[in-house]
């Protein structure tokens, strides 16, 4: 009864607040929309490069989609040309010796350009090399013939021949290659490694943000004294917080879930229920862990402080940079990191296909944190009322 | 008449700050005490150990015959805390509804409550607001009216003047006595003298001791003043000699 009332009354509080609904709602699509978009564009990224006094058929190798090649004439140096005209590079060549200076404040762009010129290099060796074999080709197909004109003056050795022309196919195999993936197809990019994290983490951190500053605002207004001063049990008070906003958790899980799957077209190998129940774990979390907090705060500004120390780790342990890569000091620091858990099966469910079975470890560890929230929480309630 | 709340010998403290020391008090079913002090002096601390949000360092504090802290035991209880604790995007009839659920009463009496408790505070009118839209005095007025609510046995009022104006506060008196007359306990902490002089029973508090206690005729008596305040400003300076001399 005493429970029923309390959810509702978080509700009706929280639909009277459209900014905060927004935060809660809008605010993570639109932050994954923006990253959506941010890292489609960064696949057809292109560099302009500077060309002076450069051979014309290494031009002409090294030109592709995604580099812009500009004629410069100027005395001036690689530097200032750079500089001035904003090229991700310069090259210059003078005989055999070719000087490629990079403006390198962009490291994707200056990798583009390295790249074209050691492709475009190749390529003319490989011509160059196709023209001698073409050559050595029809000299040997002269020999051939004159040789068979012997042969056939001499008779029957016609068989001698084969061989020969068995070598020269060798000489130049033509491999066809095919890719198979595992995970993904070949239009992966890196948002599709990201996303699963990305989904995970927008829904922990505006979980957290919304049930920190809901309770610190009933701490500071001085209602929950007032509630404690009924005879609701403390841990009513924890369990009312946690099912009214487990319930807007939960509809916001859904829509960014949902939103990713049917906007942004991403493939789930896994069952869609599985992503749910981790992001539901996830948020719950993320809801113990804000009233937690918000007891350590005496305004909102202060809760806003916590940000950088409580949720900004997480995300660089949560699998964005890849956590058994880490020094080895480092990578238990992750295995303490709620987000870690989430992170990690999400990504595995999404892009691997991980069964309940697979992911339910990761799943009780986060239960795990959600009761050892749960019990700080019972006993930082005692501050205000010691029964 | 029977002694409905009793605090014998208590001392009270945060850590190792004492807040609180040796204060004796007993008021009875029907009566109304007032702590007066200056802020400061330990009054929201002596009202927050009664309610039994504050286990008692020293000494005994029981209501009803029964030792707090006890948390059953607040529904008997109408609290009215010295800041308003309102849900400002509530009306005040949400507000009203609330916490009187959350002090265990049926829908069915609250509905019967409300109009009766928003009356005694002019509010009967504004109830649909929502507390957002209130002038400072009216959420006072709610905030009184959310502790008459649920009509309980004991009213503990954190200084329930504040804020008020002299006409609406000669009404909340009229309704205090009225309560007081039906049997209920009545217990306020104030820095207005005026209402020190309403009440049945004072108890001053200043630094955390109880400088004098009785009733406001019996305190002006025996000072030899002529008022409730001259009995405080007096029996202050009899502490603080009593303090140097220590």
């Amino acid at each position: 009864m005493r429970l029923l009332t309390m959810i509702k009354r978080i509700l009706i509080e929280m639909l009277r607040d459209k900014r905060t609904l927004a935060l809660m709602f809008i605010a993570p699509l639109f932050i994954l929309s923006l990253l959506y978009f941010l890292f489609q564009s960064n696949t057809n990224q292109t560099a302009t490069l500077g060309v002076r006094n450069v051979n014309s058929a290494l031009v002409k190798a090294i030109d592709n989609k995604h580099v812009k090649i500009r004629q410069v004439t100027s005395d001036t140096s690689a530097k200032s040309i750079i500089r001035d005209d904003d090229y991700a590079g310069v090259l210059t060549q003078k005989g055999n010796h070719l000087t490629l200076t990079l403006q390198n404040s962009d490291q994707s762009k200056s990798a583009i350009l390295k790249q074209s010129l050691q492709k475009g290099q190749i390529q003319l060796k490989s011509k160059a090399a196709a023209t001698t074999i073409k050559a050595q080709a029809a000299a040997l197909n002269k020999m051939q013939k004159s040789l068979a004109a012997v042969t056939r003056q001499m008779g029957g050795a016609s068989k001698a021949i084969q061989p020969i022309r068995g070598e020269q196919k060798l000489a130049a195999p033509n491999y066809h290659l095919v890719t198979h993936y595992l995970y993904g197809s070949q239009d992966s990019t890196y948002f599709d490694t990201l996303l699963p994290i990305l989904i995970g983490f927008v829904v922990f951190f505006f979980v957290f943000l919304i049930s920190g500053i809901a309770l610190l605002r009933e701490r500071t207004t001085g209602t929950l004294n007032r509630l404690l001063a009924t005879p609701i049990k403390r841990s009513e008070v924890i369990v009312g917080y946690l099912l009214g906003y487990g319930i807007f958790a939960l509809i916001q899980t859904m829509l960014v879930v949902l939103f990713t799957i049917y906007v942004f077209n991403i493939q789930i190998i896994g069952s869609i229920w599985n992503i749910f129940l981790i992001n539901i774990m996830l948020a719950v979390v993320a809801l113990t862990l804000g009233l937690l907090i918000s007891t350590f705060a005496s305004s909102e500004f202060q809760m806003v402080q916590f940000i950088p120390i409580v949720v900004i780790p997480q995300i660089f342990f949560s699998g964005i940079i890849p956590v058994n890569q880490m020094a080895d000091w480092l990578q238990p620091v992750a295995k303490i990191m709620p987000l870690y858990y989430g992170a990690q099966s999400m990504s595995n469910v999404i892009e691997k296909g991980a069964t309940f079975v697979n992911i339910a470890p990761s799943l009780g560890v986060l239960l795990l944190f959600m009761i050892v929230f749960l019990a700080l929480n019972l006993l930082a309630m005692r501050r205000y009322r010691q029964v | 008449m029977t002694n409905t709340i009793q605090v014998s010998n208590l001392e009270q403290g945060y850590g190792r700050t004492v807040v609180l020391k040796d204060i004796n008090l007993t008021v009875t079913s029907g009566e109304i005490l007032a702590l007066i002090g200056p802020s400061g002096a330990g009054k929201t601390t002596l009202v927050s150990t009664i309610m039994g949000m504050l286990r008692p360092m020293r000494g005994q504090v029981a209501v009803l015959n029964t030792p707090m802290p006890n948390r059953p035991l607040l529904a008997k209880i109408g609290f009215m805390a010295q800041t308003d604790a309102l849900y400002s995007s509530l009306t005040a009839q949400e507000n009203l509804l609330f916490f009187g659920a959350m002090q265990g009463i049926s829908r069915k009496k609250l509905r019967e409550q409300i109009p009766h408790a928003a009356g005694i505070v002019n509010l009967v009118s504004d109830l649909t607001k929502q507390v957002s839209d209130y002038s400072g005095g009216m959420k006072r007025r709610l905030s009184l009216a959310i502790a008459l609510v649920s009509d309980p046995e004991i009213l503990i009022l954190d200084e329930p003047t504040v804020g008020i104006d002299p006409e609406l506060r000669q009404q909340i008196w009229h309704e205090l006595h009225q309560l007081a007359a039906a049997g209920r306990t009545i217990l306020l902490t104030t820095h207005v003298m005026e209402d020190a002089e309403e009440a049945d029973e004072v108890m001053m508090i200043r630094n955390g001791e109880a400088i004098a206690q009785g009733t406001p005729a019996e305190l002006i008596a025996n000072y030899g003043v002529s008022s409730v305040e001259e009995v405080f400003l007096k029996a202050g300076r009899q502490q603080d000699a009593t303090t140097h001399n220590d």
